[in-house]
């Protein structure tokens, strides 16, 4: 188990050296000179030139890429020209709301979508099934601002029952924390109900065509001992990947309900780094999304150990 | 003379939708006294395996439904009864084991529990009294070291093993009805010829009635009291296993009985033809250690395999699965390539070519695969798939479909048949069009690996002969890979058994079946089911 | 015929796609997601006729309108005339109504680019993958790493680096799709390359790039079709959301997520910016969806599993 833990970690390290490569190539593929668009809009020349000397930009690209490893490696992203701060300074500050809305996002999905599924497997075909499943084609296609929008028109404009932006943090007032985040976890688990518990049917139903069900009936067993003992326990790899890949998937969701709701978390630092072409910052937030996901997948094949004893490695 | 344990009355099973034929049975009558095995018997399509699926009232909710008829299990009538009435019966008086040992226990529960649930769900009995009874239900089916065994995953199991377990699953609570699925078919012999045994163990001591279904006659004659004939949904025969066996009356059973090959082979001249093929000290070995897998396993699929097959000659080789033979005839094909050793066509060593160099060689031999459904494409013609080789060649278009059309007759098919898709043929009739691909490349050695093993035994026959035809029409060599010993018998000069892919008995047919020398190849027979019968009635 | 008492046909599912088609028309989800698209695409074609005017015209003396109020607006003639803003008018005082219409252009216009180049790529790359060893362990590796970057920020971060435009936007989404199609293309070749019809090529000396066309690539056909849909529909999605975001198509190209960024900031006031749009891309995000299920459902059921 930690030999395969070990083997896993150490399988990431192409993936991440991939995207940093991406990273790193992108600004310098550029046509223009990537000093200046490091520095910012408005830097000056000295500004500019001395950027210029901290990337190496006169030395060979390899040696370049190197250099700007080692830094990241050793948790210096840089500085941010636009909001005069590090980097690592900035998302720091950043973290805790984009935490709390995942946090709050993934309970919601995960609690609503997953006995959904098993409903609508379950009552495979009938009126539940088509609303539970009309319901999941709306939610991956209604677009999260306009879920978000129409949300807080209802709740804080029309009935006034709940802020309308903002965020308060944790050590203000657990109330005023959780009582912000309730609109923006909503609107953003819409999408992550409708994937996950589009999901959990599909699996459940190829689960529940295998020979081991009929074996079971066999026995005499009752059906929701069918569904619950046999059938969603063989069914979870599938339900739990997704559930994982919802997790990463929602780094890109938080960025726009962040700018919805004017949370100020790591989502809407990276639309005003782009708007700030700051690009420090948005190199940094991409690592540190991507190592995210990596360790998040990580995570999802372990608990495939514990959920299958046929996964030994 | 006490009631029967099951009696099926005038039984007929619907199809829900417009499938090819509206019944799946018609009309049937059975019964199946206590202590008494009832085969039922028949190819594919009889409706043998919806017959146990009706009994059990586990038909598909969808697809099928009992029209008319009744199921009567020691006088209680089934048909009638509420799911939740039947869920009772289930597992308490009647009980099922499936075909498939992989697949029909649960993967990610201990095999002890799927024993234990059973008593579970219909039984009082507190934990500690239930698992006592599945180690003493596990050593009733003598499985080893049950203590042990009680805590295993299914994927720990050998295939027997894991039927053996849904022997104990389903017999735990003493049922009066065992219903076996076809229980050993996906089994190879040595451990069919064990599971059949303790059934019949299991059976006896109880007194359970037992209803068998089966396409395999061979199995009929170790285990039947009583034989059920079946086909296309309708019952043609039944009666005593001895009467059926050696009198049948309805032409379809004798058919079948006919089909079934022999054990005894013919007699055969030795063939003295150039040597077309032969291996020398052939290996294959998969997986390779790595820095990052230490303890990756290697395993030696084929081991030191030497063997050659002269012109007009038909080499088998016989084997269980894992056994190596499928990867010798893929090695010599090239759908693998060989680890080491030497492959000579016609005395060019060609194990050590590259794809580019051995595709010239390609059309010399030619391979027959076992699944006739998957080896054309769907989506073009049987035309196409024959002419493919030929123009690969060099031949152009026109000639190669009038070769085509020659071939069809060949294999006694009608030449229009070139113009249709492969999904308007029957298994048989598709590896018939896939024989005729094989020979439109004009080659000197025929692979064939298990290409009879797919179909029904009275298509089986007819495929047979066809092999047999076209090998002394273009006296071809042919390398014949089956598991099937009577196949074997029937088909080939000379026969090499292999085992964990060593060949461990190699000579003519006749010698080996006549004087088995090694220990493995003893067992084999052994342990092939009917082996001392010879269905020939009224052929 | 010879012998075939006993060996009669079996029948499966033909693959002409004349029946594949009729099997399309027969199916409720592909009937309604299609006409609905029928519909958008009707209403972007025809734009200019359907009562609209300049999309891009500011109108100082007519800004934030609600919906269905008159306001004047100046001719090129100087003739001022009355108007009613069926859709109210922005804070520049552009007509949203036309604003909205002229939109549907750009959103399947990327949409449908998008789904055409990333399909195209990815069958490439995925078919090499799948069939060429040594390109597997490289290419699968960079996918890796692309996928492991989420689409959107990967987007943004690319946009954000060129001029923006509306090729610079396609480009920014497509490139995040890409490994989805390359992962889905390599599964489904590494699976069909299993097959013995294939093994079978191999036996008749069948090239590889033969055996690729004749007997690979038909494969993917139906999967390809069904995959594009879907990042179609993802692909309008994104788009509008790089647009709200303001980091999309230029602000004064009509895109539905840019009338939707216009409005913003004063949503509470005038709803309108934010719900005429936002129906509209919902719905037409919603038709593609759904047509992409249909298409699923009937051209490659074994796919449901997949997704």
């Amino acid at each position: 188990m930690y030999g395969y833990l070990f083997r896993r970690l150490l399988g990431t390290i192409p993936v991440m050296l991939v995207v940093a490569v991406f990273i790193f190539l992108m600004l310098r593929l550029t046509p223009s000179d990537p000093a200046a668009i490091i520095a910012g809009d408005n830097a000056t020349t000295e500004q500019v030139a001395k950027i210029r000397g901290q990337l190496g930009l006169d030395r060979p690209i390899v040696e370049q890429f190197v250099i700007w490893s080692g830094k990241v490696l050793s948790g210096d992203f840089g500085e941010s020209f636009f909001f005069k701060k590090t980097v690592a300074q900035l998302i720091g500050e950043r973290i805790e709301p984009t935490l709390s809305l995942a946090f709050f996002t993934i309970l919601i999905a995960v609690f609503v979508a997953v006995p959904l599924g098993v409903l609508a497997a379950h009552r495979h075909g009938s009126w539940i099934d088509r609303i539970v499943m009309g319901f999941s084609v709306l939610g991956f296609s209604v677009p999260v601002f306009v879920i978000g929008y129409l949300l807080i028109y209802l709740f804080a404009v029309y009935l006034d029952w709940l802020p309308v932006q903002g965020y308060q943090r944790i050590s203000e007032g657990v109330g005023g924390w959780v009582q912000r985040l309730i609109l923006p976890s909503v609107t953003l688990s819409v999408i992550y109900i409708a994937l996950i518990a589009r999901m959990t049917r599909t699996s459940l139903l190829e689960v529940l065509s295998e020979d081991y069900i009929r074996t079971a009936r066999a026995k005499g067993q009752i059906e929701r001992k069918v569904l619950f003992r046999h059938a969603l326990r063989n069914a979870a790899v599938p339900i739990v990947t997704v559930i994982g890949l919802g997790i990463a998937l929602l780094i890109g969701g938080v960025v726009v309900t962040e700018s919805v709701y004017t949370i100020p978390g790591l989502g809407r630092l990276t639309v005003d780094a782009v708007l700030a072409r700051d690009y420090p910052t948005i190199q940094a937030v991409i690592l540190l999304f991507s190592f995210v996901y990596v360790m998040i997948n990580l995570a999802v094949d372990m608990v495939y150990t514990v959920l299958d004893p046929r996964i030994r490695y | 003379m006490s009631a029967p344990v099951l009696e099926v009355a005038n039984l007929s099973v619907a199809i829900r939708g417009d499938g090819d034929r509206p019944h799946a049975v018609r009309g049937i009558s059975l019964s199946v006294g206590a202590n008494e095995i009832v085969c039922v018997v028949g190819e594919s399509g009889s409706g043998k395996s919806v017959t146990a699926q009706a009994v059990m009232g586990l038909l598909p909710k969808n697809a099928m439904s009992v029209e008319t008829g009744s199921i009567r299990l020691e006088g209680e009538e089934l048909t009638t009864k509420s799911d939740a009435d039947l869920r009772a019966i289930r597992g308490t008086r009647m009980a099922m084991v499936f075909q498939e040992p992989m697949t029909a226990l649960n993967p990610v529960e201990r095999v002890g529990d799927q024993i234990g649930e059973v008593l579970e769900v219909h039984t009082d009995l507190d934990p500690r009294e239930r698992r006592k009874r599945v180690l003493d239900m596990m050593r009733a089916v003598h499985l080893p070291d049950p203590e042990q065994m009680i805590d295993a995953y299914p994927h720990q199991l050998s295939g027997g093993q894991r039927q053996r377990i849904m022997i104990a699953a389903a017999l735990v609570l003493d049922p009066a009805l065992l219903i076996a699925d076809e229980p050993t078919t996906a089994l190879d012999v040595t451990t069919q010829a064990q599971i059949l045994k303790l059934v019949r163990e299991m059976q006896a001591r109880k007194k359970t009635g037992v209803l068998f279904i089966t396409h395999d006659f061979g199995v009929v004659s170790e285990i039947a009291d009583r034989v059920v004939v079946m086909q296309l949904g309708r019952i043609v025969e039944q009666g005593a296993a001895e009467d059926v066996l050696r009198n049948p009356r309805e032409e379809y059973t004798k058919m079948l009985l006919a089909s079934v090959p022999s054990m005894t082979p013919p007699k055969r001249v030795p063939v003295s033809g150039p040597v077309v093929l032969q291996t020398e000290k052939l290996f294959k070995t998969y997986g390779k250690r790595s820095l990052f897998q230490p303890k990756a396993r290697i395993v030696n699929a084929v081991k030191d395999v030497s063997l050659e097959v002269r012109r007009g000659e038909t080499l088998g080789i016989v084997g269980e699965s894992g056994s190596g033979k499928s990867t010798v005839a893929r090695c010599i094909a090239r759908l693998v390539d060989p680890t080491s050793g030497a492959v000579r066509i016609d005395n060019i060593d060609t194990a050590a070519m590259k794809e580019a160099q051995f595709r010239p060689m390609r059309r010399r031999m030619q391979f027959i695969f076992q699944d006739p459904y998957r080896s054309l494409n769907p989506r073009r013609t049987v035309g196409e798939a024959i002419i493919e080789g030929p123009m690969n060649f060099g031949l152009s278009r026109n000639e190669a479909l009038q070769r085509a059309r020659d071939l069809m007759a060949v294999v006694h098919l009608s030449p229009d048949a070139v113009d249709r898709y492969p999904h308007q043929f029957s298994g048989g009739q598709r590896q018939r069009i896939c024989i005729a691909r094989a020979l439109a490349m004009e080659p000197e050695l025929l692979i064939g690996d298990e290409p009879v093993s797919a179909l029904d035994v009275s298509v089986q026959a007819q495929v047979l002969k066809l092999l047999d035809e076209v090998r002394r029409r273009f006296n071809l060599a042919v390398l014949f890979i089956t598991h099937d010993l009577r196949v074997a018998a029937q088909v080939c000069d000379r026969i090499a058994v292999m085992q964990r892919g060593v060949i461990v008995e190699q000579g003519t047919t006749a010698d080996v079946f006549a004087a088995p020398k090694h220990e493995y190849t003893k067992a084999l027979f052994e342990a092939a089911p009917g082996r001392h019968r010879e269905f020939f009635a009224g052929a | 015929m010879a012998d075939l008492s006993l060996d009669t046909p079996i029948a499966a599912a033909p693959v002409k796609p004349a029946a594949a088609i009729r099997k399309l028309l027969l199916n409720p989800a592909v009937l309604f997601g299609g006409a609905v698209i029928t519909v958008v695409v009707l209403t972007g074609l025809l734009a200019p006729w359907l009562g609209t005017i300049d999309p891009t015209a500011i109108n100082p003396i007519a800004r934030n309108k609600v919906p269905g109020a008159e306001f004047f607006m100046r001719t090129d003639t100087g003739e001022r005339i009355k108007m009613i803003a069926l859709f109210g008018t922005d804070g520049l005082g552009r007509d949203v109504y036309s604003r909205v219409v002229y939109g549907a252009r750009v959103s399947l216009f990327v949409g449908v680019s998008v789904a055409l180049i990333s399909v195209a790529c990815g069958l490439l790359i995925g078919v090499l993958a799948g069939f060429f060893r040594l390109l597997d362990a490289v290419i699968m590796r960079i996918m890796d790493g692309l996928m492991a970057i989420p689409a959107i920020l990967l987007a943004i971060a690319m946009v954000s680096l060129f001029r923006s435009s509306v090729w610079t936007v396609i480009i920014a989404i497509t490139v995040p799709q890409v490994p989805g199609v390359v992962r889905l293309v390599r599964s489904i070749v590494l699976s069909v390359r299993e097959e013995p019809y294939v093994e079978a090529a191999v036996t008749l000396g069948t090239s590889t790039p033969k055996l690729l066309w004749r007997h690979v690539l038909p494969n993917t056909i139906a999967p390809m079709i069904v995959q594009g849909t879907f990042i179609c529909a993802s692909a309008i999605l994104i788009e509008a959301i790089l647009s709200f975001l303001g980091i999309g198509v230029p602000p004064e190209v009509p895109t539905w997520g840019n009338i939707m960024a216009e409005g913003r900031q004063v949503f509470s006031l005038f709803p309108h910016n934010i719900i005429y749009p936002g129906v509209f891309l919902a719905m037409t995000i919603l038709a593609v969806n759904i047509l992409g299920d249909g298409l699923r459902d009937t051209l490659d059921p074994k796919m449901a599993k997949r997704v």
